[in-house]
């Protein structure tokens, strides 16, 4: 079971959280060029170790809680609201060049 | 019924005022109350309990616990059968009945045994290089397959129950031993909520089995004593018969209850078996050991077992297994053993112990009169259905026999790291202690005890201790004197001495449960399975039941020797969950049959059952289907019927249908039409209050992915409608629009679904019937215009009421309250009776809606887009909207896409069925071009009088007028349809408008 | 005569076992190769068998950072199937079925392809139309599938559940009778083996760490065994797809996620072909050896862990309940998990890349195995061609980008619902 601080109930069972995905994506600007729309939908970085995600607590209050996760070890690095900035969460940024 | 001739008059834990009869292959047996199946069968000297997987050898009851390879047994009879059940661990019960497995006619006389004489034709992945030419493997794979498998199972359905369990707590020891105890000793006395799990019936672990003594009285007072103050602690959880089983992510530990195994059935109201999922701050895994084996000859010979299992049988049990035994151990346990045994009564003609050097424990023995074979071995085991002796090797290699009918072995002790495992860390080789020793479990496992390969009593329970309190200081509980050491008596150890093999010609088994011997590991490694995890996958070592727990280690410890490479450089060996097998009941819960998923009614199902409706699932709806009438039933003619009034009666006069399962959402803020705009295809900034509107949503990817209206009930406040199968998802979308991608706007969403019992009055009839039904309300098309909405009241009850149309008729939906549903229905049957309303399900909400061209499910399949559905016009070139840039990449814009078009059959009477494909040639042979499918179709349009379709079409409205073949090879019909426009009923809306 | 017969059986018994040949050589890579395949598994080592034996390419090596058949190859649930529907990969699976049904020939080695039949449960009329779509492409394909209706599957498959309390009834199913299961390791032992005796370097333990590149070409692969030059290269390493990918700077439509698999203790045969429930994800057969294989849903998290949690154990087991109730009282024995290249589609790619001389197979989400040998074979007609074979022609990198998607089950790019 993976544990998520949720930032409205607090730690809560993964169980009751639906999956969003990748958190690192930002939508792009509406007149963006078709290559930078391509990647926002379709590429992603896949990273193994931290990944920034979004899951939503769908059975508890809704929220769109943003965690950093080792997608290795499934520890749980830092969770938030979408707006907050995690601690760690360059670390995921990081991976491209790390090769990790 | 046999006496227990091998059971003592006194001592162990067995009742003897209890005696339990049982049954094992038909004949009947006495054992006694505190009794495994496996000490009950012992007891009356029944050594030959089963046989091996692929040679089909004799074997008996090799060990004490979950570690069992042989004594696998078919428990139970009929639906309760369970097939594969380790005689070592079943609590023998009144009335028992067990049966031997894997073998025919008799488990004396085995066919199987065949394989053996023939074993050498048969190594280890024979079958990989045989059974390729004629027949066929098919053909060989029947037989193999009875041959193989074990014991026989059921798909009979189970007659008992399961529950779960869910707990949180700071400390959570596994294990029940003396490390255990003294853990959750610790950690309870410290005030952390603490669970204490034990595998078997009773707590203390190997002390269970032992004779030794803590602060000079018998270790079972130590025991109790210790049970009494976690017992009185509030927050003390203690689980007997309970197994851990898996250790997941989160610290979540997985153990199973087993709350009825141990009777003859559960009593009512009490679930068999109880799945716990544990949440801990820190575990304190305390699993003790598992003794291993040595391989030599023929060293599955029933008498052969392990020596601890031997001391076990006696001490625990009073079971004498053996009137004289022979010892070969590598180890000073094996000492332990011998004494006690002798203690017990039992001749022990000599300790074979392959060490030149002794220690105390030697000296012990020979003082108690025992000969020891020093710097010797057991080289083969004699006795097919029973032990009668083994030759003796000694260091000049001089064979000599001994008789003796048991064989206590010990090869040392392996650390149970099954659960250090699972997470991923991997066993580490110790050399001095030639086992492995737990890898890293991180902080929030540590490991106590025997289960990290500390030896002794005293040790093992002072390290409950510590390792409780380090548990503890990573929590912050505050320290507090831990209890006192306790004294006991534990002569020094010498080391062990590796033995994994002795040499020798003669099957030398590694793994009982599946025939793995010495030489099947050497063939591997000559063939290149020299991969750990390919050496177990040819050779099937420790694939069985018992996951080779007595067996990896020792087969490791030989492909090391083969290769010629120290043990740490072959590789290690690992465990997956579960550490014992689970049933699949357990993991289930109450989670079967009606209950394995929610099941959602509407606020009017009351009523449907009661007026004839069949329901159809509508994910996890229950929406009626459609309703007979008295005297109509089930059958084919009266449904068709049935679906034909339900269409011809609404089109013709009224209809009302429950729709109750659309996905409602209630939106309010200033900036929702700036939302819907971003959300839907289709502009929303002139919707004015009191209207409502179609809107077509696409997911990113330009894909058409849900519809449905959207109303505008004040300046700042909507109400959407979504298909049934999107509610949740459309819903979330919207959560994840407002939260992530565009905070900024400033919209309340809410899901309304369950809130509102929705139905639909269609019909030429339905403006007479909604006014009788209204209180007071201008239901002229002037006041409530097509595509109008009005609040109001409906006897009295709060209403909504939309004039959107499905049908194509003059509609309108009406929202309540759901707690107001079924008086609103009634309501509105019992005024609209007159006018001649009649209720309709979703047969008949189909036909009308192909006779419309509507789409529905079967055209938005998540591969369309708006173009392909004959909606193009819909998408605006003025506003941004998800999925706008993905829709015009060159795969979606294609004029070759297929797209909707009606379909008729060329001869009028021909249904093409949904699911047919479109072809241009009948004749043509595989493979055959596809030109589209058929999505929807209706046996009969009652109005059109012969059946219709919708299709995707390659081609679509340009091929208008064309013919085509639907093709339907999976039942041989190949039918000429027509392509027509796929609005078949009223193209100008006339109806709905009027 | 075949290095595997029964009388070379006979023979070697009489030698006491000693004579077999090792199955495959332990190589030290050499300083280059004409073409690298990175991954050992089913998929790689099916490419290095078919480019040895179909086409000329010269050297050929496969490089595994473990053991060989550790992937997915062998943590699957076994099932071998070519019931799909769109054009796009229709003719490939089909294919693939096809080299199945020659495989133990071909490589001398039995695979254990048990042609047992597949059906798929349907629950509603929509699913049965849907079935009847698939089916008829397939029979239009030439392929074999059968539509039964519900007593047609209660004759064959009666402990399913037909009772009233079935939460949902079966209506029907979709049955390809030769579709089943084969012996997932003995696959790639059988490729290695045939692969090794072709000429084809197998090393493994030899982990990629990097890429040496000069323009738009890899020159060298660096590895835990040194570095290694060479012409063409393959990735054939599913899960682990991305890892390799982000070391060129390439990102691809492909996320991985973790799919578990159980295995029951064996019993006699109970279960005598594959069966899937329409209403959840679940997938059931029986080995050989007795055990009962099944599987079910995703994590549906992003992840590169070999393992599982229990909401989604809980979740397949009460799916596979609620199809055969029986099943309540069998005990699940082993479970794991493997790491899926989910693709954006739920369709694989296999072609090019926009590196040069770099070739691509992945995005195989939870069905590669059964496209084992097909993968290999148009993978190896791609790489030796430098240009894909017409069956898999709309399996590419760019069917993403040009909106060409292949996405048989219409979910659109969300990999984890795939």
């Amino acid at each position: 079971m993976i544990i998520i601080d949720c930032p409205y109930c607090g730690p809560r069972d993964h169980a009751e959280f639906t999956y969003v995905g990748d958190a690192a994506r930002t939508r792009p600007a509406e007149d963006a060029s078709q290559a930078t729309w391509f990647d926002y939908v379709y590429l992603r970085d896949n990273p193994r170790g931290p990944h920034l995600e979004y899951w939503q607590h769908s059975s508890g209050c809704r929220a769109m809680v943003k965690v950093l996760r080792d997608t290795s070890s499934h520890r749980v690095l830092a969770c938030g609201l979408p707006a907050d900035q995690l601690e760690a969460e360059q670390l995921e940024a990081g991976h491209l060049e790390a090769g990790q | 019924m046999s006496a227990q001739d091998r059971r003592l008059p006194q001592g162990g834990e067995v009742d003897r005022s209890t005696p339990m009869r049982f049954r094992f292959d038909d004949r009947d047996y006495q054992g006694l109350a505190g009794d495994t199946l496996a000490s009950a069968l012992l007891a009356n000297d029944v050594r030959l309990v089963g046989r091996s997987f692929k040679y089909h050898r004799p074997r008996g009851i090799f060990s004490a616990g979950p570690e069992e390879p042989n004594a696998l047994v078919e428990l139970r009879t009929g639906a309760r059968i369970e097939p594969n059940t380790r005689a070592t661990t079943i609590e023998l019960y009144d009335g028992l009945e067990a049966a031997s497995q894997h073998r025919w006619p008799s488990l004396r006389w085995d066919v199987g045994e065949v394989n053996n004489l023939v074993s050498d034709f048969l190594p280890a992945g024979f079958y990989y290089k045989t059974f390729m030419g004629w027949p066929g493997w098919m053909f060989w794979e029947h037989f193999i397959r009875k041959a193989a498998g074990m014991g026989r199972g059921t798909l009979d359905p189970d007659p008992d129950s399961y529950d779960k369990m869910n707990a949180h707590c700071d400390v959570l020891v596994i294990g029940g031993g003396p490390a255990g105890l003294s853990a959750a000793l610790v950690a309870g006395r410290s005030g952390a909520r603490v669970i204490l799990v034990e595998e078997t019936d009773g707590f203390g672990g190997r002390l269970r089995g032992e004779r030794e003594t803590i602060d000079d009285k018998p270790a079972r007072h130590w025991v109790a004593s210790t049970l009494a103050e976690l017992d009185g602690m509030g927050d003390v959880t203690l689980l007997r018969r309970t197994t851990a089983f898996g250790r997941y992510d989160g610290n979540v530990v997985a153990a199973l209850e087993r709350r009825a195994d141990h009777l003859a059935e559960p009593p009512e109201h009490i679930s068999r078996q109880r799945l716990w999922t544990i949440r801990a701050r820190r575990i304190v895994l305390a699993a003790g050991g598992i003794e291993r084996h040595i391989a030599f000859a023929d060293n599955d010979r029933p008498g052969v077992m392990l020596a601890g299992a031997a001391r076990t049988y006696l001490n625990r049990f009073a079971v004498q297994v053996g009137k004289i035994a022979t010892v070969f151990a590598n180890n000073d346990d094996g000492y332990r053993t011998a004494l006690d045994l002798a203690a017990g009564g039992v001749e022990i003609n000599a300790i074979v112990d392959p060490r030149e050097h002794g220690g105390t424990w030697r000296q012990k023995a020979e003082t108690a009169g025992i000969d020891v074979f020093a710097g010797a071995v057991v080289s083969r085991a004699h006795g097919r259905l029973g032990l009668v002796g083994v030759d003796v090797r000694d260091a000049s290699g001089k064979n000599r026999f001994l008789a003796s009918d048991l064989l206590a072995v010990s090869g040392g002790w392996n650390p149970n790291v099954h659960l250090t495992c699972h997470l991923g860390a991997k066993p580490v080789w110790d050399n001095a202690l030639a086992t492995f020793l737990p890898g890293d479990t991180g902080p929030d496992m540590r490991v106590a005890g025997s289960a990290r390969g500390l030896a002794g009593l005293g040790t093992c329970i002072t390290d409950g201790y510590a390792q409780a309190r380090a548990a503890l200081d990573d929590l912050g509980y505050s320290k507090s004197a831990l209890p006192d050491v306790p004294v006991t008596d534990e002569p020094q150890e010498e080391p062990v001495q590796a033995l994994w093999q002795v040499p020798g010609k003669g099957m030398r088994f590694v793994d009982y449960q599946d025939d793995v011997k010495v030489s099947d590991i050497a063939l591997a490694n000559r063939e290149g399975y020299q991969s750990v995890e390919h050496l177990k996958r040819y050779t099937t070592l420790g694939m069985g039941t018992d996951q080779g727990k007595t067996a990896n280690v020792i087969g490791l410890a030989v492909l090391a020797e083969e290769r010629g490479l120290p043990i740490d450089k072959v590789g290690t060996t690992t465990f997956r969950p579960p550490y014992t097998p689970v049933t699949f009941g357990a993991f289930v819960g109450r989670e079967t049959g009606l209950h394995y998923q929610p099941l959602r009614r509407s606020a009017m199902h009351d009523w449907h059952v009661a007026n004839g409706a069949t329901f159809v699932n509508a994910g996890h709806w229950l929406r009626p289907q459609y309703y007979l009438r008295d005297g109509e039933s089930d059958v084919k003619a009266d449904i068709d019927r049935a679906i034909t009034r339900e269409v011809t009666e609404t089109r013709g006069g009224g209809g009302i249908v429950d729709v109750s399962t659309l996905g409602k959402i209630d939106l309010q803020g200033p900036d929702t039409a700036e939302l819907l705009n971003r959300l839907y295809i289709n502009g929303w900034k002139t919707l004015a209050v009191g209207k409502a509107r179609y809107g077509l949503m696409l997911r990113e990817d330009g894909h058409v992915w849900d519809d449905g209206t959207t109303s505008r009930l004040g300046e700042n406040h909507y109400f959407m409608t979504t298909t049934t199968a999107n509610a949740g998802p459309v819903m979330s979308h919207i959560e994840y629009a407002l939260q992530v991608l565009w905070p900024d706007l400033d919209v309340k969403a809410v899901s309304v679904t369950e809130h509102w019992a929705a139905m639909a009055i269609a019909g030429p009839k339905s403006r007479e019937a909604l006014a009788a039904v209204l209180d007071d309300v201008d239901v002229s098309n002037d006041a409530l215009p097509f595509m109008g909405v009005v609040e109001c009241t409906l006897a009295g009850i709060p209403a909504r009421v939309f004039r959107i149309s499905f049908s194509g008729e003059l509609a309108y939906e009406i929202n309540v309250a759901a707690d107001c549903g079924e008086a609103a229905w009634e309501h509105v049957m019992r005024t609209g009776a007159p006018l001649g309303i009649l209720p309709y399900g979703t047969e008949a909400m189909g036909i009308m809606r192909i006779e419309k061209g509507h789409v529905a499910g079967p055209e938005l399949d998540g591969r369309t887009t708006p173009a392909d559905l004959g909606l193009g016009r819909m998408v605006s070139s003025k506003k941004p909207f998800l999925g706008a840039p993905m829709l015009t990449r060159e795969g979606l814009t294609d004029t070759d896409r297929p797209s909707l078009v009606g379909l008729v059959p060329v001869d009028g009477k021909s249904r093409p069925r949904a699911g047919a494909v479109l072809i241009a040639d009948p004749k043509a042979v595989p493979p055959v071009d596809k030109l589209g499918h058929v999505t929807s179709s209706a046996y009969l349009s009652p109005n059109l009088d012969h059946p219709i379709a919708l299709g995707l079409l390659e081609g679509g409205m340009a091929r208008e007028g064309e013919t085509v073949w639907a093709a339907f090879p999976l039942r041989d019909e190949m039918i000429e349809v027509r392509v027509t426009g796929p609005v078949f009923l009223d193209p100008d809306g006339e109806r709905m408008h009027g | 005569m075949s290095e595997y017969s029964v009388l070379r059986l006979i023979a070697n018994t009489i030698t006491g076992h000693a004579n077999w040949r090792r199955a495959w050589r332990d190589p030290e890579p050499r300083k280059s190769y004409d073409v690298i395949i990175v991954g050992g598994g089913g998929h790689g080592l099916a490419t290095a068998f078919y480019l040895a034996k179909n086409h000329r390419v010269g050297s050929i090596a496969v490089l595994e950072k473990g053991w060989l058949g550790g992937g997915n190859t062998g943590r699957n649930t076994t099932i071998v199937r070519s019931n799909y529907m769109l054009e796009g990969h229709a003719h490939f699976y089909e294919k693939s079925l096809q080299l199945w049904e020659q495989l133990s020939r071909e490589l001398n080695y039995n695979v254990m392809f048990s042609q047992r039949g597949v059906l798929n449960l349907g629950h509603s009329d929509a699913q049965m139309d849907g079935f009847a779509r698939r089916g008829n492409s397939m029979r239009l394909n030439g392929i074999d599938a059968e539509l039964l209706d519900r007593d047609q599957v209660r004759r064959r498959i009666p402990y399913l559940d037909f009772s009233d309390s079935a939460r949902f009834p079966i209506y029907g199913g979709i049955l390809q009778p030769r579709g089943g299961t084969a012996r997932h390791d003995a696959v790639a032992w059988g490729l290695a083996r045939g692969a090794d005796r072709l000429g084809v370097d197998i090393i493994q333990n030899c982990e990629v760490t990097g890429f040496k590149t000069q323009g738009n070409q890899i020159t060298a692969i660096e590895t835990t065994r040194g570095e290694i030059g060479c012409g063409k290269v393959g990735f054939a390493v599913a899960g682990n797809t991305t890892q390799l990918t982000s070391k060129l700077g390439l990102k691809m439509p492909i996320e991985s996620h973790v799919l578990q698999a159980f295995v029951t203790e064996p019993v006699k045969p109970l279960i005598d072909s594959v069966v899937t429930f329409g209403a959840s994800h679940f997938y059931i057969s029986q080995s050989d050896k007795g055990g009962l294989v099944l599987g079910g849903d995703l994590d549906f998290y992003n992840s590169y862990a070999q393992r599982g949690n229990m909401p989604t154990i809980e979740h397949v087991m009460a799916a596979g309940q609620a199809m055969i109730p029986g099943l309540s009282r069998m005990r699940i024995l082993r479970h794991w998990g493997g790491v899926m290249d989910m693709s954006m589609d739920g369709s694989p790619i296999i072609g090019t890349s926009p590196i040069d001389n770099l070739y691509l197979n992945c995005g195989w989400c939870y069905g590669g195995f059964k496209a084992t040998p097909g993968s290999g074979w148009v993978f190896a007609h791609t790489i030796a061609n430098g240009e894909p074979h017409p069956i898999n022609a709309k399996l590419t990198l760019d069917r993403f980008e040009r909106g060409k998607l292949i996405d048989e089950g219409g979910k659109g790019p969300f990999p984890g619902h795939h």
